[in-house]
């Protein structure tokens, strides 16, 4: 079988997962050994219009990209979205909390009708297009992505955790965020990242987007049990998961 | 010859973020020479409003994957100067430790992946590594050394988690700073040989000169070349402006010819970066730094922007040698555990911090619950593209002779120079499309 062709695209986003594939340094070597790169704008001057495997990092928020995203998945025969924001918006999502026009005045003031600031409500890949794959995060996990990439090579399904950080931060052996005041989203958000941020201190936000079915029954007894309220979870959960958070009954 | 000339290069590879470069010209007339950003906007400044002040840095980390330290730090100076938070001299120190190991990060993924390619006259560094194995192998030890330095402050190489307002979640072990110091040393001889490798090829660096005016951060209490304290000063001005007086700098302005803001201080336009820290404090820097730019020959006062490639490859051992004076100080007091607790109040302040292209500026209202009601970031990039667009100016017609895949190579290394971080940009610049 000749090498596979591998693609990289970028839309809206802090290009900070394209980044994670470059700080795979020998690594990359040795993927570029089972596949061929033929277009990384970030990283290289070769472009092409033919590959098999597009990776696309980046959120959608313009029409001009909508189009430009319908193009490469008709032009791949697998999609792999990179990170948060092209698994679920990402960041950018926050936007869509705000009336658009009031957001475009916020930033560029009598210039916002400019027809180059043109903004939609941000739209993860799915959105707009059938994805095959996500690699969450934001940023990815550098393994993870060589995982699901070695999967596919092979002609595997990669297997992405469905269960809560709070497993991972448990076996890691941190105490309870929770214990300092801290509202932390463990208990709702897909594993998968070894419990980085718990494990340095700083709560969970939220960037692997939620488990398959998150208990947020569960959730709303922890926050009793802490004496909040469930808007303080509420706007820790728009951070990474705006205009996608599961209902809270209360 | 008919100099008759048409460049449109749709998005500049090799560079993080979007940019076009147009040039048209017949029979040696110039028509268009523009340097434009078509880089969607993402409006970190209206995603902010209502958000806690623990919240900011975790969003706008975002705006940069290849400089969120730096944001944190920046939007995490701003909210502690708002509040009055007060930081310890240890967590001061350990946050410095962190901003030094993004700048190696940063310079050293640009200057041995992103520029080295130009000046070994190959389209990336996948065929660099076959043809000079052994530079790219220490450029990768070099990066990887900067990686696990950031994963060892930061948490992560890339969206920091240890940061919080008053303080750090976590600090790293003497054990550990130990080890890291160890690291450090030796990276020192792989440093040289990606310096002694630059210099090998720096014929390629194109002979350009134009002079403009440099603005950087300038620390006089100790006097430090510094990336993190000190208030802002430029090659045009012998005193230095406030932090929160940061729009008396920018002026950022919208251009008659078109949409853009840009930005001015004395002249039409200035250059911010390793260049521009170079330029004004080149006496400051490391002893090993200072050898390093000996070596290329370079005086402060260069006017020459290809050359802030040069100045990130010095920057790099100063960055190195004075960590491994910072932890031996931090050794020598012992790392002590801290209980922050932060009461937030209302106030609005900026923070500014060097990133590695350049100098950043922060600025957040808050109400007495401490969210956030306005944001007003400036990045610098966007301080850059004026530069870049008077660089063309007067590049263009100095080469015009060279043919159009000459020109086409020197504008592209050009906008490489400058390491633009476009996706940064928070407020669009200088947008026309051509049809």
């Amino acid at each position: 079988m000749s090498k596979p062709k591998i693609a990289i695209f970028d839309f809206a986003c802090c290009e900070g997962c394209q980044l994670q594939l470059v700080n795979l340094e020998e690594e990359l070597l040795d993927l570029l050994g089972v596949a061929d790169v033929v277009e990384w704008r970030e990283a290289m001057s070769e472009k092409s219009d033919e590959y098999d495997i597009a990776i696309v990092e980046g959120s959608i928020t313009r029409l001009e990209d909508e189009e430009r995203l319908k193009m490469i998945r008709s032009r791949a025969k697998i999609l792999i979205a990179l990170g948060a924001c092209a698994t679920m918006g990402g960041i950018n999502k926050l936007k869509n909390n705000f009336d658009l026009d009031d957001v475009k005045k916020c930033v560029y003031g009598k210039d916002a009708n400019k027809p180059h600031l043109a903004t939609q409500m941000t739209k993860g890949l799915d959105e707009v297009v059938d994805v095959d794959y996500y690699v969450h995060g934001c940023p990815i996990d550098r393994k993870e992505f060589t995982y699901i990439v070695r999967c596919l090579v092979m002609g595997k399904t990669p297997e992405i955790p469905d269960y809560p950080v709070c497993v991972e931060c448990k076996a890691n052996g941190n105490p309870c965020l929770w214990d300092e005041g801290q509202v932390c989203l463990g208990p709702i958000i897909r594993a998968g990242c070894g419990a980085r941020c718990p494990s340095n201190g700083f709560r969970c936000f939220g960037c692997r987007g939620y488990v398959d079915n998150p208990n947020v029954d569960a959730a709303k007894e922890v926050i009793d049990k802490y004496g909040l309220n469930v808007d303080d979870l509420k706007t820790k959960m728009i951070l990474f998961g705006s205009r996608q958070e599961p209902t809270i009954h209360g | 010859m008919a100099k008759t000339v048409n460049v449109n290069v749709h998005h500049v590879t090799r560079v993080e973020g979007h940019g076009n470069i147009v040039v048209n010209a017949t029979d040696g007339q110039i028509e268009k020479v523009e340097w434009q950003v078509p880089e969607a906007p993402r409006f970190f400044e209206a995603m902010v409003r209502g958000r806690s002040y623990e919240d900011i840095q975790t969003i706008v980390s975002r705006i940069c994957g290849i400089c969120s330290i730096t944001h944190s730090l920046a939007s995490t100076k701003a909210v502690e100067k708002a509040m009055g938070i007060e930081v310890s001299e240890q967590a001061d120190k350990v946050r410095i430790l962190m901003h030094y190991s993004e700048q190696l990060q940063s310079h050293i993924l640009h200057v041995g992946y992103l520029v080295s390619p130009d000046l070994f006259g190959l389209p990336s560094v996948v065929p660099l590594a076959a043809k000079a194995p052994e530079v790219v192998l220490a450029v990768i030890r070099v990066h990887r050394l900067a990686n696990e330095w950031s994963d060892l402050i930061a948490g992560r190489t890339t969206h920091p988690v240890t940061l919080k307002p008053g303080g750090m979640t976590k600090f790293p072990s003497e054990k550990q700073l130990r080890d890291l110091q160890e690291r450090l040393k030796k990276g020192v001889a792989d440093l040289k040989a990606v310096a002694e490798a630059v210099l090998s090829a720096a014929g390629a660096i194109p002979d350009f000169t134009r002079e403009t005016e440099y603005v950087s951060l300038k620390q006089d209490t100790p006097p430090t070349y510094t990336f993190y304290h000190g208030d802002i000063t430029s090659t045009d001005y012998a005193g230095t402006v406030g932090i929160n007086d940061w729009k008396t700098v920018a002026n950022e302005y919208v251009n008659d010819q078109s949409t853009a803001k840009w930005t001015k201080w004395h002249r039409p336009s200035y250059a911010v970066g390793a260049l521009a820290r170079y330029n004004n404090n080149a006496e400051l820097l490391s002893p090993l730094a200072q050898d390093i730019a000996k070596m290329f020959a370079m005086e402060k006062g260069c006017c020459n922007p290809y050359m802030n490639n040069v100045a990130q490859v010095v920057e790099c051992v100063h960055v190195v040698e004075t960590s491994i004076q910072m932890i031996d100080e931090l050794l020598t007091t012992g790392i002590k555990n801290e209980k922050v607790k932060v009461t937030p109040k209302a106030g609005k302040a900026s923070g500014c911090v060097e990133a590695p292209r350049g100098i950043l500026f922060h600025e957040y209202e808050f109400d007495r619950k401490g969210n956030c009601v306005g944001a007003d970031i400036c990045i610098p990039t966007n301080q850059n593209h004026a530069s870049i667009q008077e660089d063309f100016e007067k590049l263009v017609p100095e080469i015009l002779d060279e043919g159009e895949d000459a020109i086409r190579l020197k504008m592209e290394m050009l906008v490489r120079s400058y390491d633009p971080c476009i996706s940064c940009s928070t407020h669009m610049l200088d947008v026309q499309f051509v049809k």
